[in-house]
């Protein structure tokens, strides 16, 4: 059974077809690329399979289970994680405490016992800590733990994103252009970390990027969307030398 | 040195009465910091407060403790209610409407006090019985020095709670960017209510302190409080929690201080002058975050 499933999903703004009859199927471990022209919906069918959006018609299926109509806390729950093209840290919390907030659901604790700090209260705050710093240092972000993430530099914002991600707990980790503004030293490591997340988290990925060269560096597998509507999917190899891929990048 | 002892008094007299003001305006603040609105039915209930003490304690006879915890409890239970039935349903509506709602919940409040205890004041003995404290010649009122020891412990604990607590935090990540936080698995709604519950909890806390000092209750006691720690939310940036315990503090200050020194009708007119000149130096107030809108 794939992981996610998605069957002729589709969403219209007022009389926009965004995303039309968009069919996806994503099997466990693996690593995708979303690619396809500016404004192709690729960031409207993240925000579809993260509640952000309700579709219009179409179903989701998270490990066989449906996922259309429920909050998007509950879906990230269920296992979906995501990044921001825009980066969307919480600024004015340190680079620990962005990945804390995303651990609230593992370790649980009362209010009452957080309130009057019973053992409980440091028990779970220590585990958390511990975790949270475990996945700081897959991007040796550990030395700044107590910076502020509005502090931090680019780069290390984008990461820290993931990490904020990927804290989730994420069966299935959405990028949305995770290299976006990188030089391409930047690019090349964290190409490494990507596959070195998915590895070592044993999660699988999808993600939207401009860089041809990352997505056809890393990705296993290729979905091209333009106008809304699925236009190729496939290897590398075989989308980036289809002629209609091409004609859609470089216009007719 | 008579001057300087009681120029002290008025201090401590000052901060009595805005450490009140304080724990009224951090609801204010807090709320606005995640609900992004004005609940100004928050003033109102200190006076349900008030009135579920004198229930708990005149009426019912019950132990002072048990008729605190029990006026803490009810308060934070409506909040979460009156949040969920009024303001919930107007989460994605524009902000005036919110207000309105707010108003109006506040006016349903005050007339349902009316309804029930009548507009006639009720006398209320303070349930605080300590002995006026004597510190070389300076005397400090019983109340006031209970009143100052409550605020700064519940001061404390909220400070922990939201630094340090897994809850504060996403209390914090909500009032950045609700948007994201649903996106790491905060349930929004579930951070709202604790709030509106923790805003209310010390609501209940400053009307019990509100009528152990001043020992009279009616149905309209929490407006000119409310409005006072509004002012006091914004003088001090709205939003920010340490801003508001400032806020409150130096409002309480300024208007004992003024009262004692400058004319007790005036007093009023000149903290609301601070206000206007505080908002014409710093928009955002003392510890507010100035925010640049991206156009």
């Amino acid at each position: 059974m794939a992981l996610l499933e998605v069957k002729n999903l589709g969403i219209s703004f007022g009389g926009l077809r965004a995303v039309d009859e968009v069919n996806l199927n994503i099997e466990k471990g693996q690593l995708y690329g979303l690619i396809g022209p500016n404004g192709a919906g690729k960031t409207t069918l993240f925000n579809l399979l993260t509640g952000v959006y309700q579709p219009t018609n179409g179903t989701i299926m998270l490990d066989g289970v449906n996922i259309v109509g429920k909050n998007t806390y509950e879906i990230n729950l269920a296992g979906i994680g995501r990044t921001f093209q825009n980066i969307r840290l919480f600024k004015n919390m340190t680079v620990l405490d962005n990945v804390k907030v995303a651990l609230t659901n593992r370790e649980k604790y009362s209010l009452f016992s957080g309130i009057l700090r019973f053992p409980l209260y440091f028990k779970k705050e220590k585990i958390m800590n511990d975790i949270a710093r475990d996945i700081l240092a897959v991007f040796n972000l550990e030395q700044e733990e107590d910076t502020l993430a509005s502090n931090l530099p680019y780069g290390k914002q984008r990461k820290l994103e993931i990490a904020r991600a990927l804290a989730t707990n994420p069966k299935l980790l959405l990028l949305d252009e995770p290299a976006a503004g990188m030089n391409p030293n930047e690019t090349a490591e964290l190409m490494d970390t990507i596959r070195l997340i998915r590895d070592k988290f044993n999660i699988t990925i999808l993600l939207i990027e401009h860089d041809m060269k990352l997505v056809a560096g890393i990705c296993e597998e290729i979905f091209v969307l333009n106008f809304g509507t699925e236009l190729a999917k496939g290897t590398p190899e075989v989308v980036l030398n289809d002629p209609a891929v091409i004609t859609a990048y470089l216009g007719a | 040195m008579k001057l300087v002892v009681n120029v002290i008094e008025q201090l401590i007299n000052g901060l009595g009465a805005g450490s009140i003001y304080a724990l009224i305006a951090l609801g204010y603040s807090m709320v606005y910091g995640i609900a992004k609105m004005i609940n100004f039915a928050h003033g109102d209930i200190i006076m349900v407060g008030a009135y579920a003490l004198y229930v708990f304690v005149v009426l019912l006879n019950l132990p002072v403790v048990a008729a605190v915890i029990l006026t803490i409890g009810l308060c934070a239970i409506l909040g979460i209610t009156v949040e969920r039935i009024a303001y919930k349903p107007l989460r994605k509506a524009p902000p005036l409407a919110v207000l309105i709602t707010a108003i109006g919940v506040s006016f349903f409040l005050q007339n349902a006090a009316l309804l029930i205890f009548k507009s006639n004041p009720i006398p209320f003995k303070s349930i605080v019985n300590v002995n006026t404290i004597k510190i070389g010649s300076i005397s400090i009122r019983g109340i006031t020095a209970v009143i100052l020891v409550v605020t700064f412990v519940s001061m404390i604990l909220l400070t922990l709670f939201i630094n340090k607590t897994k809850a504060g935090r996403a209390m914090r990540a909500v009032s950045e960017d609700k948007g994201a936080a649903q996106l790491m698995g905060i349930n929004v709604n579930r951070t709202i209510s604790m709030t509106f519950a923790i805003g209310s909890a010390l609501a209940a806390i400053a009307g019990i302190l509100f009528i152990s000092q001043y020992q009279s209750l009616n149905p309209f006691m929490g407006g000119l409080p409310g409005i006072k720690a509004f002012v006091a939310a914004v003088l001090g940036g709205i939003g920010s929690v340490p801003g508001a315990m400032l806020g409150g503090v130096l409002l309480g200050i300024i208007e004992s201080i003024s009262k004692a020194y400058i004319s007790s009708e005036l007093s009023d007119a000149i903290v609301f002058g601070v206000l206007i000149l505080v908002l014409l130096l710093k928009p955002s107030g003392l510890l507010g975050k100035n925010r640049i809108e991206k156009v």
